[in-house]
């Protein structure tokens, strides 16, 4: 029975159906827009009541696995990041389909488009078709918690993960949640009943294989009758929508006295085919309105376009190919289409002032990484053609003014790795800096390489104690960072650690260039508490 | 009954604390509300905004269309500027006006000023002051939150009640003092409307 009502972010909506849903372990590594989910779970009295397990993992790809082994035993579990983080898990994400899920499993992927605080607009919903995975794409706050159940139930009738879809509008905007009061009882501990299909050796996984692909078509069948897909009927049959996810939301808000056209609203996958093949046959064109990349529209045209209605949307250009969706954009693919006989009007809107200015964010006042940055310009400014490696974190802001001090980022650990292959062409000096967090994501194995070779780079792990961008998660090496370079590697003499601090830039300098100046690896690890945690604390 | 707000300022200003504060009064009062915010890279200095709609109706979009914000509410004169074109045409602005400079270009402050004031439907005031003023200096957010309530179709003394249950963890002091804020926002901007 729901008879409470919440105010809750999508994120939050969907932790606490998943906490009622019976809920036994959830995993995640920080970013923007999927943090929230493990927040709730962590603070959330049930969860601590029932002891669900809520700690930070090391990276996605640890995450997934983690939760894999709960499914294994039979447990229900979350495993959530966003969109970039599902390229690190993307090898257990894409076998655990092979392996199958036994507890409910449900795997969260918040895609950014617009990147708002991403490198690039990738659309988890590509993953999870090659990997015949089922997908749910909620679009709304509601449906973001009712989802949680649902995606269990799924995950276990099918055996295998349920990937669910988030976008950053949905992650981030709360509305009211109507929910149960009571949650229902974790899932007894048991092992799959087959077993084989959990060690992916050829020939158990060719067995696989064959039930797997059987298997996604029952799934494409449940879409047909999901209560998350609908057809909904109109008189003007000179069109008809196909809209998936939060565009619903857009498109509702255009039409309140309801659309004018047949419209399939989409939240599950695999697409449901008979919905849409009723839909071409009563229409005489389709517009396809999508958040993110043009799956679908990709899905109905093929390879090639023998449709021979038309088909309007990312590709043919009527919706925008990059950036988010608004009510505003699908308005204008609308108008493109059938002018103001859509029943909207082209309205004037003020524009904005000449005397209004970007504000870009930068690095806090009192941040460590501002006294990396200023030390490492004014050594590198000794050097002729000296490249700054960088990474992913608040110090990726590094790049803009007042410090313009890097020349790559590219993901989660790539500032070593690069910096490494720099070197090996010749490149001097080649300085890689990372933040902690990212370090133990994803900067350890390559550090490896690097070690092996004694790479002529410079490493300066820039230590603030937390994950930084994503609002002060616990960072996994925090106290352990000296200890994990000597272990992989990392020569004494030249692991070297230093306050990031105004008062110790002469210091740090002088240090920078000694370890540049030394032709083979080293370590800095330039550490101050960030201030946003630190600040907090005080508050407490 | 339907308010579309927009919320502006810059990352780390407290604009989400307006938007919890009036998402706590209306669900206290049963109300539809979505509230898109903005989490993650922004919040470090840049420009942040959150879209706020509350209604006795159902409300589809997270997102306000262009033309149909009934209230631009903004604890910076620029940012506020940002987002003319989502407000209504008989909608109203609320503003600071205490530039936030972290930009080595920011605009001339007069040619700002001279930019709102082109705004019939404007209530400007120098909020840090009144915060200070009434000895809150912390609490500017909660002023402009006061000084945009009353064309806000919740009752005055249910945001105080958001008010209250959002700050109850920190303690009475800080409830009061926020309370206290609010009122004053409040107060100024029903003597300015009667004045105009």
């Amino acid at each position: 029975m729901k008879t409470q009502k919440r105010l809750l972010l999508g994120d939050e909506a969907f932790a606490l159906g998943a906490i009622n849903a019976g809920l036994s372990g959830a995993y995640a590594y920080p970013g923007t827009p999927s943090t929230e989910i493990l927040e709730f779970v962590q603070q959330d009295p049930v969860a601590a009541q029932r002891k669900i397990h809520s700690h930070w993992s090391s990276n996605e790809k640890t995450a997934m696995e983690e939760a894999l082994g709960m499914s294994f035993c039979g447990k229900r579990a979350i495993v959530s990041m966003k969109h970039v983080g599902l390229n690190v898990a993307a090898d257990p994400f894409v076998n655990s389909a092979m392996t199958g899920a036994n507890g409910g499993l449900i795997v969260i992927a918040a895609d950014d488009p617009s990147m708002h605080s991403s490198q690039n607009e990738q659309d988890s919903r590509f993953y999870a078709d090659f990997a015949m995975i089922p997908t749910l794409e909620p679009s709304d706050q509601q449906e973001s918690y009712d989802m949680a159940g649902y995606g269990f139930k799924l995950s276990e009738s099918l055996g295998v993960p349920v990937l669910l879809r988030f976008v950053t509008r949905l992650s981030h905007s709360r509305g009211s949640v109507a929910v149960e009061e009571t949650p229902a009882p974790e899932n007894e501990f048991h092992y799959p009943d087959k077993k084989d299909q959990w060690v992916l050796m050829p020939a158990s996984s060719r067995k696989r294989n064959k039930v797997l692909i059987e298997d996604f078509n029952k799934a494409q069948q449940l879409s047909e009758e999901s209560p998350y897909n609908a057809y909904h009927d109109a008189n003007d049959k000179s069109l008809g929508i196909i809209v998936s996810g939060i565009a619903w939301n857009y498109l509702k808000e255009l039409y309140p006295d309801g659309i004018p056209y047949p419209t399939i609203k989409i939240s599950q996958y695999p697409l449901p085919q008979k919905m849409i093949t009723k839909l071409f046959e009563e229409c005489d064109s389709v517009l396809v309105l999508e958040e993110g990349q043009p799956f679908i529209e990709k899905y109905l045209r093929g390879v090639i376009d023998r449709n021979m209605k038309p088909v309007y949307g990312k590709i043919t250009g009527e919706v925008v190919r990059t950036g988010e969706l608004n009510p505003d954009e699908i308005k204008n693919a609308l108008l493109k289409i059938k002018g103001e006989d859509c029943g909207l009007k082209q309205e004037e809107v003020a524009g904005i002032s000449d005397i209004v200015v970007n504000r870009p964010p930068a690095l806090c006042q009192g941040c460590g990484h501002r006294d990396v940055y200023q030390a490492l310009n004014e050594v590198l400014k000794e050097y002729e053609s000296p490249k700054v490696f960088g990474d992913i974190g608040c110090y990726t802001l590094g790049f803009l003014a007042p410090f313009n001090a890097i020349d790559t980022v590219v993901d989660m650990g790539a500032s070593i790795t690069m910096a490494k292959g720099a070197a090996d062409a010749g490149q001097h000096p080649s300085v890689a800096i990372i933040g902690d967090s990212t370090f133990t994501h994803s900067g350890m194995t390559g550090l490896l390489d690097a070690v092996n070779e004694d790479s002529p780079i410079t490493v300066i792990i820039s230590d603030n104690l937390t994950t930084g961008m994503t609002g002060g998660q616990d960072s996994q090496g925090t106290g352990k960072l000296e200890e994990i370079c000597l272990g992989i590697g990392v020569p004494e003499k030249h692991l070297r650690t230093i306050d990031s601090h105004p008062k110790n830039i002469e210091e740090m300098k002088k240090m920078f260039k000694e370890e540049i100046d030394h032709n083979g690896l080293s370590v800095i690890i330039s550490r101050r508490e960030c201030i946003q945690t630190a600040r907090r604390k005080v508050s407490k | 009954m339907k308010t579309d707000i927009i919320l502006a300022g810059v990352g780390g200003q407290g604009i989400l604390s307006i938007a919890t504060v009036l998402g706590r009064a209306a669900l206290m009062k049963d109300l539809y509300i979505k509230q898109a915010e903005v989490h993650g890279m922004s919040q470090r200095g840049g420009d942040v905004q959150s879209n706020l709609r509350i209604s006795d109706k159902p409300i589809a979009s997270d997102l306000i269309p262009y033309n149909q914000a009934d209230l631009l509410v903004s604890l910076e004169p620029m940012e506020c500027l940002r987002y003319i074109p989502f407000l209504n045409k008989r909608g109203w602005v609320i503003t600071s006006t205490v530039p936030f400079i972290n930009i080595p270009n920011y605009p001339d402050i007069k040619t700002v000023m001279n930019e709102l004031e082109k705004f019939d439907n404007l209530v400007a005031f120098d909020m840090d002051k009144m915060a200070k003023d009434i000895g809150s200096p912390r609490s500017t957010n909660i002023i402009l939150l006061g000084a945009a309530s009353p064309f806000i179709s919740i009752p005055a003394e249910d945001i105080v009640k958001g008010i209250e249950d959002v700050f109850e963890r920190k303690g009475q002091k800080i409830v009061d003092m926020n309370v206290k804020a609010f009122e004053c926002g409040r107060q100024a901007t029903l003597d300015f409307i009667k004045d105009k």
